[in-house]
């Protein structure tokens, strides 16, 4: 049976629709928000890069190593204080490292082969 | 009657010893995950799927575990509400208007235990109309073609869209965003690549959990940097839990009265769980004729709102189960976790496989129990839990997705995607656009352009079949009414701020 519709049809239908909600959002903006300053906007790209760092580590350094640094850069970045982060790093990397491993039974490497040699 | 020997079915698979677990452990972590404020419902569950699927769950279990954390969290997000003022979920603002004013004066736990009752009460009201109108719907559904079913896609993004949000102008923008991401990936009817960019990655779409977890755990990360954990408001000290019996009688007529309300706001589609308590607390205020103490720590102001939130939260499984279509944030996460398990919801739902909805049906009154224990008696452990600060639990949550996500695909593609829906997400708060539509628009996009092509594939091309029959006209009126009407009735609807699970 041949397709009246075609694959191009509805992405097209949305986009039409989606540019008259764009026209009349900006005919009638509403108010403008609080943007961040720039020390938070800089805080919140500290974040990214850290997460996004997080996601490359995961597999060549194992989980604890990477999961420790990533929560305490993130933990650090709430509040600034050094020692809570320290201890929210190491605590939850081990937390869940012991939850993920032993309780739900993932199949998680601590540490990975190249780092202990 | 069939219905109840359909339920004695169901309770005979709820009550295998390890359902019943499931059950209780599932609303332990929902009552956690609703009380602890930055851990939505929706987003609680998306997290739980990855890992409940590498748990080796069937589809019966990961349906059990899941429905116990949607009924819990909707419980919990009333404790963060009345102790701490700041809403644990989304559908527990109205319950901080007089729950928070109360604990002030001293009556936390008074407040706590008639808010658990009301939802017990809600809950149960709304499980009960799940039992008698879902079989029924199933049945209507049988009448449902493609035409119908476009129609009634549009309606559950006109209700979300109209009712659940204060500018329908972006929830709209946002449901396009949606559907615009859900096109993404091989087209289904000439398996031909669309809006990929050439990149490999993305052949297979988006995937619905990465966008949900990094659209509300990941955004609420960078929001939590922003306001440096500082928002949250001075606790409230609990006294001995004690049951305020002559207060629960004085409000049980508000209980029931926003369970109804409650149960239609839920079955309607898109509307949800937010808005349900939202109709109670407003028809509740309205009926009243004490209404100047209505803000001020009224008993019936706490009452109405839960027992509303929680009926609309059972209701919402209904077009859930029936129709496939979500009535809510929460439930569109549900929804994925059906479709992930290759369970089609929808009419056929209820003949295939009926030890599936019954069992669902009756793990939710005993969930309900559960829940009632919990979160009366018990519910000082859960006030514990908010001692939890946010610089402990945001990374955890962080590093909780980013290992749910991993196992799921093992793929750093999508955590990169996650991360970079997390700074959408972030974006959109900011500029006051709501998610809900953009996790309907993915989850529902490729239904609804299904439906459109074979509705033109029957009528040979003809739009007019579109508004065919009667129901189909109906939805249509119901779709445009639902956008159109609430920018009139916004006057007198005026919400304290934004609304949506």
């Amino acid at each position: 049976m041949p397709d009246p519709v075609g694959s191009k049809l509805f992405p097209i239908m949305i986009g039409v629709v989606g540019f008259i909600c764009a026209v009349a959002i900006f005919l009638k903006p509403d108010e403008a928000p609080n943007w961040p300053k720039l020390g938070i906007v800089f805080s919140i790209l500290c974040a990214v890069v850290t997460l996004v760092g997080y996601a490359y580590a995961l597999k060549p350094l194992g989980f604890i190593i990477p999961t420790a640094v990533a929560s305490g850069v993130v933990s650090y970045l709430i509040r600034r204080n050094l020692l809570t982060a320290l201890l929210t790093g190491v605590g939850l990397s081990v937390g869940l490292f012991a939850l993920f491993k032993y309780a739900l039974g993932l199949g998680l490497v601590a540490f990975s082969k190249n780092l202990i040699g | 009657m069939e219905v109840f020997s359909l339920l004695a079915d169901g309770f005979a698979v709820a009550l295998t010893p390890q359902n019943m677990m499931l059950a209780v452990i599932g609303c332990v972590i929902g009552t956690m995950v609703g009380a602890l404020p930055g851990l939505g419902p929706s987003n609680g569950v998306a997290i739980l799927i990855p890992i409940s699927f590498s748990f080796g769950l069937d589809a019966t279990q990961s349906l059990v575990l899941m429905t116990s954390v949607y009924y819990g969290a909707m419980y919990g997000g009333r404790i963060s509400s009345i102790l701490l003022n700041i809403p644990g979920d989304e559908p527990a603002l109205m319950t901080t208007l007089d729950g928070y004013p109360m604990a002030k004066q001293g009556r936390a736990a008074e407040a706590l235990v008639l808010s658990g009752v009301a939802s017990f009460v809600g809950a149960t009201f709304a499980t009960i109309g799940l039992m008698f109108l879902a079989p029924w719907l199933a049945q209507v559904a049988f009448l449902f073609g493609p035409a119908e079913y476009f129609a009634l896609f549009l309606l559950a993004f006109c209700t979300l869209g109209g009712m659940a949000s204060n500018n329908q102008r972006k929830a709209a923008i946002a449901a396009c965003i949606g559907l615009g991401i859900s096109m993404i990936g091989l087209d289904n009817s000439s398996g031909m690549p669309r809006l990929t960019g050439g990149s490999l990655h993305l052949m297979d779409g988006v995937d619905f959990l990465v966008a949900i977890v990094g659209l509300f755990a990941v955004a609420e990360v960078f929001i939590f940097i922003e306001s440096h954990g500082k928002e949250s408001a001075i606790g409230v000290k609990l006294g001995k839990v004690t049951i305020p019996f002559m207060m629960i009688v004085k409000s049980f007529g508000a209980m029931v009265r926003a369970s109804v309300v409650g149960f239609i706001a839920g079955v309607l589609p898109g509307a949800g769980a937010s808005l349900g308590s939202f109709l109670a607390y407003m028809t509740e205020k309205a009926i009243s004729k004490d209404k100047d103490t209505f803000g001020t720590g009224n008993p019936r102001g706490v009452a109405a709102p839960e027992a509303g939130n929680n009926a609309a939260a059972g209701g919402a499984l209904v077009p859930m189960l029936t129709l496939g279509v979500p009535g809510s944030g929460t439930t569109a996460v549900l929804l994925a976790l059906l479709m992930t398990l290759n369970i089609t919801p929808g009419p056929m739902l209820f003949k295939e496989r009926p030890d599936l909805v019954w069992g669902l049906i009756a793990t939710l009154f005993i969930a309900n129990f559960v829940l009632l224990i919990l979160n009366v008696p018990l519910v000082k452990i859960f006030v514990k839990l908010l001692s939890v600060p946010p610089w402990v639990l945001l990374p955890g949550v962080t590093m909780v997705s980013f290992v749910g996500i991993y196992s799921l695909s093992g793929s750093y593609f999508d955590l990169l995607l996650m991360i970079g829906f997390g700074v959408l997400g972030y974006f959109l708060r900011k500029i006051d656009v709501p998610t809900v539509p953009i996790i309907l628009g993915i989850l529902l996009g490729n239904h609804m352009e299904d439906k459109l092509r074979q509705a033109m594939v029957i009528s040979g091309g003809d739009w007019t079949y579109l508004f065919s029959s009667p129901i189909a006209i109906g939805l249509w009126i119901a779709a445009i009414v639902g956008f159109v009407a609430p920018m009139f009735l916004s006057k007198f609807l005026k919400k304290p701020s934004a609304v949506s699970d």
